[in-house]
């Protein structure tokens, strides 16, 4: 396998899992705040294809549901009625990256029959629909924390690679700081000193920044490092004689030098990053209820009878898999492109 | 001289392990003539053994004087025992220290006649004169009793005086309704151990949880043997016990009591799911259908005593003391205050839902506070109307709110109505109770908010900053009986949770309830007094101060071996009858 296609491989793997996120409205059969009181953690849904009395089908359906009776929360199929999957189904409105607005759902089934694919929580929510959803803030949120710490350990790691002397010092001093400083714990302590009761929007933003901050210093040092061998070059040196501004060195020569540095350090730092958020919603210092992430979905599992009792509250952790392994495969295509293109 | 160092080594394990012996724990004290004992009537048991039960948290005291924290009254209830006693099944006051007691005409005057022949758990004897000094330390206001409070009727202490050794008086300046209750829980002292502390202005001091054992001493059916802060705390039987079983033969059967600290219910049910506890006291519906699948392959039993005296509650912010620069607060109250908008959100309230997806059915609803576990104070005439969003919406269009477009509702002013609910963060139900109140809401245009703090923030906010809009919490009466809640109901109280500080009722209906109140307190027949707290329960439910929720049952386990278990929605839930709790062999 080239480099070359393992690289689209790659990246097509992450777009075609974003964007199923970013979608999510449209893949979702359900609101993910809505709540079906008369199913509360209902197990995962099977699809058939194969009735007992009707035979084959093309379309796959479902069964109803209904409560074992005497037995709390268990359910079995009534296979008295079959509800077959519509496909581009219309339903409650949602919109896309806030800017369009669609009732269009990929599937559904008709009322009152429910399809929960992947089970439902405590207060009967489709856990199929809040994963895609919360995966949205959840991926989200790691993006831009990324993209912030990425421009604040740009600026810091340039100012100091380039300016030396006089700005390396106390920046470089700073970075140690922050490297030597226990993230997840300032994390919490930096959460815990704002406000509590806020929106679940505001805890969003805030929750970008408070990882954004945190984490610029290792990129920063990484910058200064590419920035300090760079401003050495005799290229760099000769445009310098031929009176080139300290911004424009920096913009036309040394700073596309770090791109490959900068691409590498965001793909390991989005998945970390949304592993952040995760952890920060799971103590309940992140986006708060009814909103889903996958760090409060999780949450739930430090109900005892919820870690024992329904296997499929732990597939927002499951989720985190392909993301973590897809942007690692990511960091180490660009890793070997940057080792290929310096040769 | 390693020889020695070894041979020292060697002669204090001998010595320890003698001491060990020697300590092991007493032997019932054989009934002697003139003892008058307590015949119970449980089935028979068997001597010996230890009970391991969970505590939520390390006592804070051992000093019945200054106790105010569960665990430490848990544990202080295990060690000393009181004149007249509640019972925990029946609900009724029977004989305990006192083997009877009789009420003056005019229901001032209560005259208890004392057992004779008792000893506390040093072996020192009880007397008369213990009684007084338990009582004179109680009403001393340099104590800071917290029950000093409940002594005091009719803005007067009561006054105590002793008859003869085995007779003590009790004068009440004013008439006070089932006066006898008041005698339940406070615990008798011991004047030996005590008096010199208590000259010395020191008495609160005493009993700390660095005291030895020795030095503390009661009337309970345990006495402390050992407290391993971090870990565990033991008792031990109190060899002089006033109780004994139809054979004649003295309580408890338990050799040990021991607590271990456990602090949150999930360890808690690990722990006896394990076997590593024997009880468990309390436990939410979820944990208990965890359990329940266990139940035949371990050998424990669970149930389901039903419901408790607890009740869950929403409620407003009504106070007028608020915090300073909460403009945005006030206009809120301008909502809260009005009874249609707490009419509105009560009626859109799906009671049965969090019925169903919090307690699994395995609790009551409520409309107002008292719940059908109080079954001699229940006011079962007054309606309990199912959920309707229509009728909501009514009210709230009565009121004068309005509603947008897109759905959202709107005050007179035109703001829209919004309001965020504070919740434990530690209690996973309270949190899932208000995601849902949070949906139906959302039905009638209300956006709720979230936010599960930490529940000692919860409480600071409640009764102290004011800086809250709306907030569930839970009261649980330890006592079927209205006195118990004065604190509650009275506009003067401190648990009045939605507005304290009232120096004057703030509005009519909350001027009723005073009156109500104050009234049945001094109203001795009980029938006129059901009558009073029937009105007040129908004020509540109407004017809804508190929007009440949901009672869950009271659900416990024990280990099969444990005999006589006979758990109780009053408080201890399943410790109430320790004396009479026995190892099956």
């Amino acid at each position: 396998m080239t480099s070359t296609f393992k690289l689209r491989l790659v990246v097509a793997l992450l777009i075609a899992m974003h964007g199923i996120i970013a979608f999510g409205g449209f893949f979702a059969p359900y609101d993910a705040i809505a709540q079906n009181r008369d199913f509360p953690y209902a197990a995962p849904m099977r699809l058939h294809l194969v009735d007992p009395v009707y035979g084959w089908s093309w379309r796959p359906f479902v069964y109803g549901l209904k409560e074992v009776s005497g037995n709390l929360e268990t359910y079995e199929e009534d296979t008295t009625q079959r509800y077959p999957l519509q496909f581009f189904v219309r339903g409650r409105s949602y919109s896309i990256a806030g800017v369009f607005s669609s009732n269009l759902h990929l599937f559904g089934v008709s009322e009152p029959a429910r399809v929960f694919l992947l089970g439902a929580d405590g207060l009967g929510r489709d856990q199929f629909s809040r994963l895609l959803v919360g995966g949205q803030i959840s991926l989200l949120a790691g993006i831009l924390a990324t993209i912030l710490s990425l421009l604040i350990g740009t600026a810091m790691g340039a100012a100091a690679g380039f300016f030396g002397k006089w700005a390396d010092g106390p920046v470089m001093r700073l970075t140690d700081l922050f490297l030597a400083l226990p993230w997840l714990y300032l994390l919490l302590a930096v959460r815990a000193f704002l406000p509590l009761s806020i929106t679940p929007v505001s805890a969003f933003l805030l929750i970008i920044i408070v990882i954004g901050f945190v984490g610029w210093a290792r990129p920063a040092r990484l910058v200064r490092g590419v920035v300090l061998s760079a401003r050495e070059r005799r290229f760099v040196t000769a445009a310098l004689g031929f009176g080139a501004t300290p911004w424009y060195l920096l913009k036309r020569h040394i700073l596309p030098q770090a791109g490959y540095v900068l691409l590498i350090q965001a793909a390991v730092l989005i998945p970390q990053y949304v592993l952040a958020e995760v952890t920060l919603s799971f103590v309940g210092l992140g986006v708060a209820e009814p909103v889903p992430s996958w760090g409060n979905m999780l949450a739930n599992l430090q109900q005892y009878h919820v870690l024992v009792s329904y296997w499929w509250m732990y597939l927002p952790a499951l989720a985190l898999v392909p993301v973590s392994l897809g942007y690692f495969l990511l960091a180490n295509s660009f890793q070997e492109r940057a080792a290929t293109s310096a040769l | 001289m390693i020889r020695t160092a070894f041979r020292c080594i060697l002669s204090f394990a001998l010595l320890s392990g003698t001491s060990f012996l020697w300590a092991a724990t007493p032997t019932p004290q054989p009934v002697v003539a003139g003892e008058e004992l307590l015949s119970t009537g449980n089935a028979i048991g068997e001597y010996g053994g230890r009970l391991v039960v969970a505590l939520r948290a390390e006592p804070k005291t051992f000093n019945p004087l200054n106790a105010i924290d569960q665990p430490s009254r848990d544990i202080i209830g295990r060690m000393s025992s009181d004149l007249l006693h509640i019972h925990a099944i029946s609900q009724q006051t029977v004989p305990a220290l006192a083997k009877s007691w009789k009420v003056s005409p005019d229901g001032l005057k209560y005259t208890l006649t004392l057992r004779r022949g008792l000893r506390f758990s040093d072996g020192h004897p009880f007397s008369a004169d213990d009684v007084v000094f338990t009582f004179r330390l109680h009403l001393d206001e340099k104590v800071h009793s917290p029950q000093r409070d409940l002594l005091v009727i009719g803005g007067r202490p009561i006054a105590v005086k002793k008859l003869n050794a085995s007779t003590v008086e009790f004068q009440l300046a004013k008439p006070y309704a089932a006066a006898e209750r008041i005698f339940d829980s406070i615990a008798i002292l011991p004047q030996h151990l005590l008096a010199k502390a208590y000259q010395g202005g020191k008495v609160s001091e005493m009993w700390s949880l660095n005291s030895s054992p020795g030095d503390i001493a009661g009337m309970g059916p345990f006495r402390l043997k050992e407290y391993i802060p971090g870990q565990q705390l033991v008792l031990e039987r109190n060899p002089y016990f006033w109780k004994v079983d139809q054979k004649k033969r003295r309580l408890p059967y338990l050799d040990q009591l021991v607590f271990l600290f456990v602090p949150s219910e999930d360890a808690q049910v690990l722990r006896f799911q394990g076997g590593e506890t024997d009880l468990l006291s309390r436990m939410s519906a979820e944990n208990y259908a965890v359990l329940e699948k266990d139940q035949q392959a371990k050998a424990f039993q669970l149930q389901d005593v039903g419901p408790s005296l607890e009740f869950n509650f929403l409620f407003f912010n009504l106070n007028s003391v608020l915090p300073k620069d909460s403009l945005e607060l006030q206009r809120k109250q301008s909502w809260f205050q009005q009874v249609a908008f707490r009419q509105a959100v009560s009626s859109a309230i799906d009671r049965s839902g969090i019925i169903r997806l919090v307690y699994r059915d395995r609790a009551t609803p409520l409309w107002f506070h008292v719940t059908p576990a109080n079954k001699l104070w229940l006011n079962a005439t007054i309606p309990q109307p199912p959920r309707s969003v229509a009728h909501a919406r009514e009210l709230l269009k009565a009121a004068g709110f309005t509603w947008k477009d897109d759905g959202s509702l709107l005050d007179a002013t035109g703001n829209a109505v919004e309001f965020s609910i504070v919740t434990s963060a530690s209690n996973a139900q309270r949190t899932k109770m208000a995601t849902i109140i949070q949906d139906d809401l959302k039905e009638i245009g209300i956006k709720v908010n979230v936010v599960p703090l930490e529940f000692k923030a919860v409480l600071d906010r409640v009764f102290q900053t004011h800086n809250y809009e709306a907030a569930i919490l839970a009261l649980g009466g330890g006592d079927v009986d209205p006195n118990p809640q004065m604190n509650v109901w009275m506009s003067s109280g401190s648990s009045h949770v939605w507005d304290l500080g009232e120096t004057k009722p703030a509005t009519t209906w909350e001027a009723e309830i005073d009156r109500l109140m104050s009234l049945q307190l001094s109203t001795v027949r009980p029938k006129e007094r059901k009558k009073l707290y029937d009105s007040v329960q129908t004020i509540v439910a109407d004017k809804l101060p508190i929007i009440c929720l949901a009672s869950p049952n009271l659900l416990v386990g024990a280990k099969k071996s444990i005999g006589n278990f006979q758990p109780a929605i009053l408080d201890h839930a399943t410790l109430w009858n320790a004396e009479q709790l026995y190892l099956k062999k």
